[in-house]
């Protein structure tokens, strides 16, 4: 864990010393939420990006706990996907539009387009075992310490629609939070709020 | 048979990765499943114009859909022409493109799929089976006449094909739809044997010649066609000539034994095609691009098949089927002598070619047999058919049947006439114009397909018994009257004299060229210019439309939208509605501050002037009906209301940063914000009088929520029967709200980023404008010229 003012001011100075800093014991080793590209002191709030940092798995977790839950109580994947989805839009606040740009992998059009694909595949699946298009069964794993697992195969469906929340969310920050920011960047003006 | 109808197209599918090694290849390969249909049709001849050979698969069952196919005489003629004559053109492309030449990738896969296509319809033996593919040459059509689109001509071209002759297909699918509820069965070959009379019958045939009669290029719809020759030639050659024009030819050919004693078919079958006919000969005396010729001849030659093949009579139907044939052995071989003569020379206009009669002396004599076919010259194929056109007619005798004859003996005149202007245009030496100088020696593949086509019309004319036992069975659907066969030798009668008229008139036509060239280019009327006011006409009025009803005004748009729902709903609640008796205020104490912090926000909502705080005050309002959701224990409902909210705030806020911080510089006046108070007052009050309304209305219990509960936990494995609708009872709705979903952020995205990337062009290029669609009224003109 790295001390919340070293890593600002290592972010600060990357500039001026051309971002080699000696690697010391107490030093980041990985961008982990800002990667020293932030959008300026004036913009930055300490407080935000440490809970952001606090929560940002948790509040992931959590949206997995409640796409699986969906099928007994409260939750599904479309409530768990806007979670994870802002999950990722208060790493943006915290950490503005670089972080997100560079710290993913996939592209958002990739995880929608991911998620459409499973939900209609799953729809289309039962139909290899003889079933109606989008019937669903129970699958029973019987697991040594664990007991026995039952899993409902509409769970893909759910699944399905969660990837492709997450995605239209990410593709939101694209759009209008990174590319609006570049926008004003772009034309000199600083964002209003 | 629809497994060869199939290969063709898979193989088409597969053709790009031959054209990437070797582009002749591609065509060599492409010329193959069209040679094995020819041969599995000729395998098939016995039982063929016996019964008949069906087969039939089931599509959808449930919806009693099936692709059902026949092989009978007028299929068999009509492979011929699309897997016969195909086979041939496609031989002669691989000499024709150029090694390298950029189209030949695409047209040799086009034509294959066509092909296909094409087996797929003259092999239909269900009227909405004919449709499909029926609408899929429509789309190769297209696509080979647009080739890659980069030509103004071509673009144009391909639009006018295509519009012309889909918005024939979409009212013939309509006239089928009809016919085949009257009929109450879409099997063509079970309509015909019991046709349906009566009712909308007449309708439903009127609809399906128009589908015919675009196709076919028939008046007044012909101007696509000369516009099609556009197209690289063994393209026209192929679809133009020998096989997709036919299609409506073809299918008021298959439809006239069940129809032609109505005279809604068989009189505007008559009217039109003779109309075509003589209008299509006389054009082509004036054209000077040899290919138009050819075009403007085929417009006549389909006029003239229409008129012998929906006329309803036994010898006509004799002689129509064996013109089908003499047309496409004619027809093709004379377009493939343009592509020789365009490839050797570099130019297809008769006013610069000279002399190539002795230049190209085997083209010259293989192309003179073919249009001597074409003007009617004995022994070949042509004359035989036109004997029997001729024969019917006069033998029908009578207003109808004089009037027909004359009609056709004049249209024999002008195809003689063109016959002549074509010859003496491509091979002819001129006085004057210097000798054509070849630059590229035909080879045998360019000139063979022409031999062959050419010679199989005069070794057709030698065995006219052949066509004769061919054509006979589709003939022998009309009653027989007076045992007429086709034959070279009737001895001297009046078609013999018709025939040497036609023919005489048509050389005199000939000679007198300069005057009739100059005569020909005065019409009343004009086909092409009525189309392109058509589609002006159609194009400023969807401007005109979308300019008053798009307003760009929200408060219009909301204006209109609000106004609708008070006078539809808001009025049928209150004449038809009924206040519930017992309306509780509300139900628990909680709502009561809940409701009012939602009234509230929406009061200063209203109010507000700057657009932040109105995004908040929106959120309060969405935050407080949440947590009346609650309240009404629906925690799914909320948990997704919150974070929609919490989602939607951030959306709002992201925009806000491009957007002015107030909403008007000016509040506006109160003449204009009385009528919007009134308006969003009455609204609101009408939404919820309706809501309380509504939900008295229901007088019995639910069966639906009552059976969603009791089936869940077994039948969805769920406990919570909210779940179990969206993923499994109703997962088909779940599978399309996220797909309107998808398209959505597709959407936005790429709007978005357009946007961007016209600023960036913008700021690059200085202040040029650039926009990104493609659909201005601009570009919309360009294409539809």
């Amino acid at each position: 864990m790295t001390d919340p003012d070293d890593r600002a001011d290592r972010a600060g100075s990357a500039d001026a010393d051309g971002g080699g800093v000696a690697s010391t014991w107490d030093g980041p080793s990985q961008p982990w939420l800002l990667n020293g590209d932030c959008r300026g002191r004036q913009h930055r709030s300490l407080l935000l990006e440490i809970t952001t940092r606090a929560v940002f798995p948790t509040v992931l977790v959590f949206s997995v706990y409640l796409l699986l839950v969906g099928h007994y109580g409260p939750g599904g994947g479309f409530s768990a996907g806007l979670v994870a989805g802002l999950a990722f839009v208060l790493r943006h606040i915290a950490g503005g539009g670089g972080d997100l740009g560079t710290g993913r992998v996939v592209r958002p059009p990739t995880v929608f387009g991911t998620g459409m694909a499973v939900a209609v595949l799953s729809a289309l699946l039962p139909l290899a075992f003889g079933l109606g298009v989008l019937e669903s069964a129970k699958l029973g794993v019987t697991l040594p310490v664990l007991g026995t697992i039952e899993v409902q195969t509409s769970l893909l469906l759910e699944v399905g629609v969660y990837l492709l929340i997450v995605g239209v969310v990410l593709e939101l920050l694209r759009s209008l939070g990174t590319g609006i920011e570049r926008d004003l960047d772009e034309a000199g003006e600083q964002p209003e709020s | 048979m629809l497994a060869l109808v199939v290969a063709h197209l898979v193989l088409a599918g597969l053709l790009p990765l031959v054209s990437a090694r070797s582009r002749p290849a591609a065509f060599a390969v492409a010329a193959l499943p069209p040679s094995v249909a020819l041969l599995w049709a000729f395998s098939q001849t016995g039982p063929a114009l016996g019964g008949g050979v069906t087969e039939s698969v089931a599509w959808a069952p449930a919806l009693g859909l099936t692709l059902s196919f026949r092989l009978d005489a007028l299929a068999l003629v009509m492979i011929i022409l699309v897997s016969g004559v195909g086979a041939v053109i496609l031989v002669h492309s691989i000499g024709y493109f150029d090694r390298d030449s950029p189209q030949a990738t695409r047209s040799a896969a086009l034509l294959l799929a066509f092909a296909g296509a094409m087996l797929g319809l003259v092999l239909a033996d269900d009227l909405l089976t004919l449709y499909v593919f029926w609408e899929l040459t429509s789309i190769a059509s297209f696509l080979l006449v647009g080739q890659g689109g980069e030509r103004r001509a071509e673009r144009r071209a391909a639009v006018q094909a295509l519009l012309v002759t889909v918005f024939g297909g979409l009212a013939m699918l309509l006239g089928f739809v009809l016919l085949g509820q009257a009929a109450g069965t879409y099997r063509i070959s079970e309509i015909l044997a019991d046709p349906p009379r009566g009712g909308l019958v007449p309708v439903a045939l009127v609809l399906v010649l128009l589908g015919a009669f675009t196709k076919s290029a028939q008046l007044p719809f012909h101007p696509w066609l000369p516009a099609a020759m556009v197209a690289p030639t063994p393209v026209s050659a192929y679809l133009h000539a020998a096989s997709m024009v036919k299609a409506g030819v073809y299918l008021v050919a298959r439809l006239s034994p069940g129809f032609a004693d109505l005279a809604v078919w068989w009189a505007p079958v008559v009217v039109v095609g003779l109309g075509t006919m003589l209008v299509g000969g006389w054009r082509a005396l004036g054209e000077t691009d040899l290919k138009k010729v050819l075009a403007f001849g085929t417009v006549s030659q389909l006029g003239f098949l229409m008129v012998l093949l929906g006329a309803g009579d036994r010898t006509a139907a004799l002689a129509g089927a064996a013109m089908l044939l003499a047309h496409a052995l004619f027809k093709a071989p004379l377009f493939l002598t343009v592509g020789t003569i365009d490839h050797a020379t570099g130019t297809r206009d008769l006013r610069k070619l000279s002399g190539l009669r002795t230049a190209l002396p085997g083209t010259a004599v293989a192309a003179a047999l073919a249009a001597a076919s074409m003007a009617g010259l004995p022994p070949l194929l042509g004359f035989i058919g036109k004997e029997a056109a001729f024969e019917a007619f006069v033998d029908e005798g009578g207003a109808r049947g004089y009037l027909v004859a004359f009609g056709l003996l004049a249209g024999s005149m002008l195809t003689a006439a063109y016959s002549a202007r074509f010859l003496w245009g491509a091979f002819a030496t001129k006085p004057g114009v210097e000798a054509t100088v070849v630059h590229h020696r035909p080879g045998a593949l360019l000139t063979g397909p022409i031999w062959l086509c050419a010679v199989a019309g005069l070794v057709l004319g030698g065995a006219y018994v052949l066509v004769d036992l061919l054509v006979m069975p589709y003939a022998a659907a009309y009653p027989d009257e007076h045992g007429y066969h086709l034959a070279l030798w009737h001895g001297f009668n009046i078609p013999l004299l018709f025939s040497a008229l036609a023919i005489g008139g048509g050389l005199l036509l000939h000679r007198a060229r300069a005057t009739v060239d100059a005569l020909s280019h005065h019409s009343p009327v004009d086909a092409q210019r009525g189309y392109r006011s058509t589609v002006d006409g159609v194009s400023r009025l969807a401007l005109v439309v979308t300019g008053r009803l798009q307003a760009g005004s929200l408060p219009v748009y909301l204006g209109v939208i609000l106004v609708t729902f008070i006078l539809l709903p808001g009025v049928a609640a209150v004449v038809a509605g009924q206040w519930p008796a017992d309306q509780p205020v509300y139900d628990a104490l909680v709502q009561v501050p809940l409701a009012l912090v939602v009234v509230v926000a929406a009061l200063a909502l209203t109010r507000s002037h700057r657009r932040f705080t109105a995004v908040l005050l929106v959120g309060v309002i969405g935050y407080g009906v949440g947590g009346l959701f609650i309240i009404d224990g629906a925690p799914d409902l909320a948990l997704a209301q919150f974070l929609v909210e919490t989602l939607s705030m951030v959306a709002f806020v992201f925009v806000l940063r491009r957007l002015p911080a107030h909403f008007t510089e000016r509040r506006p006046t109160w003449l204009t914000r009385l009528p919007r108070l009134l308006i969003a007052a009455v609204g609101g009050i009408t939404v919820a009088g309706i809501a309380v309304v509504l939900s008295a209305a229901r007088v019995g219990p639910a069966v639906a929520s009552g059976e969603f509960v009791r089936l869940a936990p077994e039948g969805a494995g769920a406990n919570n029967v909210v779940s179990a609708i969206i993923v499994d009872f109703r997962a088909l709705d779940t599978v399309g709200e996220i797909g309107v979903l998808f398209i959505a952020a597709a959407g936005v995205s790429s709007l978005v980023l357009a946007t961007r990337y016209d600023t960036r062009r913008k700021r690059e290029s200085g202040r040029e404008q650039v926009s990104s669609g493609q659909s201005g009224p601009d570009h919309e003109r360009e294409v539809l010229g």
